[in-house]
């Protein structure tokens, strides 16, 4: 298990705002009459969206109400997660694969790129506070190794190099183009593809 | 190697476009009334003759779990549910089809309710494939407007909704019972079974839950027979299998293979070789991180599907290939290995919690050479008192890989790791037991 705090500086109040008051009232519908509780989940994240990337505890009071369950509960749920984050990432939140097939293709090397770039030591913010970035468990993009997550969005096949600049890119508040950095399509084998050639070359 | 025409997943490597029009092209939805007029037991039947597995790792028969759910429905709804929670590192087959497949997953969501009699269906992807789930929705919602979902799917008079539930980074969720818990807006921890969740599932209705790669590759076999999918691979591990070769291969890739191909064709053939050459093979994780490693030697004539890789104590569980060369350091690989069930642990049964924990902090200890070597058996001991005693089989699967390392890999644990655990060197390591020993002041 790992260890979650929730920050030390909490605002007073959240609300939603009326485009995730929408979205939240959708997504309670895909469930079933009396099962809101269902939708705790999602609310959370759209919580986390709403408030720059991070869940803080008036978010999850709110959300209680309104799904009309105990408070416990969605901290419980909050705290068992670990993709909500319970303090300030920042606008770009790297979260860097380093399980043991990045780890043999040199995922350290990434690691040692975000602490020159972003901050010595993880879950720590820059120092113009835009960005953290943390170690985390495989992102299941293994044939893609090393990767790594900003956001929502993969950049996959990379190395030293190539992180600095799409690090530098997001520390100028740009977004850099996700995919592979290596120019290969996908999931194939580079150069040296053996299946459905007949479609490759249609 | 397998022939084009009898691969299932033609758009693998997304080469004809993921939207409707390009999959009716490769033949979905063409006719998917004609099947479900064949009725219920004609399909559970179909897909036991295939003799298709589950494609999520324990790789139960399919055909078997569908004919558990009642035959007739109660006063409780059937559900359904997707597995798209892929977690295992080692893993990443299901991104593809979500992502370049969608509306085989989808079409095989319609057949399989159909035949379980579920009119709703939940596909739960992990939170952290988001834009790939968002692909997935483009899908759901061009089948909505094109009437292959909502009520009389397909002119197939069956009803059906199909509804993605997002996770939020808990490997534990991929687990079915967890899972259910997720969705109910719960923390991720398993259930007891028995009640299995095929009569008291999600909601406590009856429920059944299959991995995207199972359903995806449903409304193929229909089309072409179970015979078909059959005379593929072998006995009891029949039809095709998505592998992911990761690692330490000069290319890695995800492709779609016969059962039972030969190990060394996989790496030699389409991952372009092992990076050094083969004699630079150290060893191979066979499927996903939970399943033990096995060495170079056994490599060789290695062939990869459930049956043959149980013999070798291995699993084929989700196919994803770990090739591991002479540069790494193999202790180092496995404690990682132990250190990502630490983080994943739900925390429920106090045997994983702890000895999650206790794995990782001494095979840390081990790649530094730190250990006593009474610890290589006390490693061993605390791998047999976490497996098979707790709820569900993230226990197994987090011991058996260091089973598999302490099988294979002893002796280099063994010259890291030698001095005598009754002190004679002055050394400072506060874990052990005797270090009063050590303490000139005692």
């Amino acid at each position: 298990m790992s260890l979650r705090r929730p920050a030390k500086n909490q605002p007073e109040n959240f609300e939603f705002n009326p485009s995730s008051l929408e979205e939240a009232k959708s997504i309670i519908a895909k469930y079933p009459e009396g099962k809101q509780q269902s939708a705790v989940m999602a609310l959370l994240y759209i919580a986390q969206k709403q408030n720059d990337n991070w869940i803080p505890l008036a978010a999850m009071k709110y959300i209680a109400k309104f799904l009309d369950m105990p408070y416990i509960k969605v901290y419980e749920v909050a705290t068992f997660y670990s993709m909500y984050n319970l303090s300030p990432v920042g606008k770009y939140f790297v979260q860097v694969c380093t399980t043991t097939p990045c780890m043999i293709r040199g995922a350290n090397k990434l690691v040692e790129a975000c602490k020159e770039k972003i901050s010595e030591d993880e879950s720590v913010l820059s120092n113009d506070k835009s960005c953290s970035w943390m170690e985390v468990e495989c992102l299941g993009a293994c044939v893609n190794a090393p990767m790594m997550q900003i956001n929502d969005d993969y950049y996959e096949d990379l190395d030293k190099e190539k992180t600095l600049k799409i690090l530098d890119k997001i520390l100028n508040g740009e977004k850099p183009t996700p995919g592979s950095y290596r120019g290969r399509i996908n999931n194939e084998p580079e150069n040296n593809r053996k299946t459905l050639m007949d479609l490759k070359n249609a | 190697m397998l022939k084009d025409q009898d691969r299932i997943f033609q758009n693998l490597y997304n080469d004809l476009g993921p939207d409707l029009t390009s999959s009716q092209k490769r033949g979905d939805w063409v006719n998917t009334k004609e099947i479900t007029d064949k009725g219920r037991d004609w399909i559970i039947n179909e897909i036991k003759d295939s003799q298709l597995r589950g494609r999520g790792g324990a790789g139960f028969p399919t055909g078997l779990k569908w004919s558990f759910a009642p035959k007739e429905v109660g006063s409780r709804p059937h559900y359904l549910v997707i597995n798209g929670d892929e977690s295992e590192p080692g893993t990443c087959k299901d991104r593809d089809i979500l992502r370049f497949e969608p509306h085989k997953l989808i079409e095989g969501c319609l057949i399989a309710s159909y035949a379980i009699q579920a009119h709703v269906c939940y596909i739960y992807i992990r939170g952290e494939y988001f834009v790939d789930g968002q692909k997935l929705q483009v899908a759901i919602d061009e089948a909505y407007e094109k009437k292959l979902l909502g009520k009389n799917a397909a002119g197939t008079g069956w009803d059906l909704d199909i509804y993605i539930h997002y996770g939020a980074g808990a490997y534990i969720c991929g687990e079915e019972t967890a899972l259910l818990e997720s969705i109910e807006g719960k923390k991720g921890q398993p259930r007891l079974k028995p009640p299995f969740p095929a009569l008291i599932g999600l909601y406590g209705c009856p429920t059944i839950i299959n991995n995207v790669e199972t359903i995806a590759v449903v409304p193929t076999i229909l089309r072409r027979g179970g015979k078909w999918f059959a005379s593929l691979g072998r006995e009891k591990n029949t039809g095709t299998k998505i592998f992911c070769i990761s690692g330490n291969v000069n290319n890695p890739c995800n492709v779609e293979e016969e059962m039972n191909i030969p190990l060394k064709e996989l790496i030699e053939v389409h991952a372009g070789g092992v990076i050094g050459g083969w004699d630079n093979l150290q060893a191979v994780i066979p499927g996903g991180s939970s399943m033990p490693l096995i060495p170079k030697d056994k490599c060789e004539t290695l062939t990869m599907d459930f049956d043959s890789l149980m013999a070798e104590k291995s699993g084929l569980g989700t196919a994803g290939v770990v090739v591991i060369n002479k540069d790494q350091d193999i202790i180092k690989c496995m404690a990682r290995i132990a250190r990502f069930y630490k983080h994943e642990s739900c925390g429920q049964c106090t045997p994983c919690r702890e000895g999650s924990g206790w794995m990782w902090r001494m095979l840390e200890r081990m790649a530094k050479g730190e250990a006593s070597k009474d610890e290589i058996d006390m490693l061993g001991d605390v791998t047999k008192q976490i497996e098979g005693h707790t709820i569900c089989a993230f226990g197994e699967g987090s011991s058996w890989p260091v089973q598999g390392l302490l099988r294979h890999f002893k002796d280099e644990i063994k010259k890291r790791n030698k001095f005598d655990p009754i002190v004679k060197e002055n050394k400072n390591i506060p874990y052990l037991v005797d270090q009063h020993l050590l303490d000139k002041n005692a």
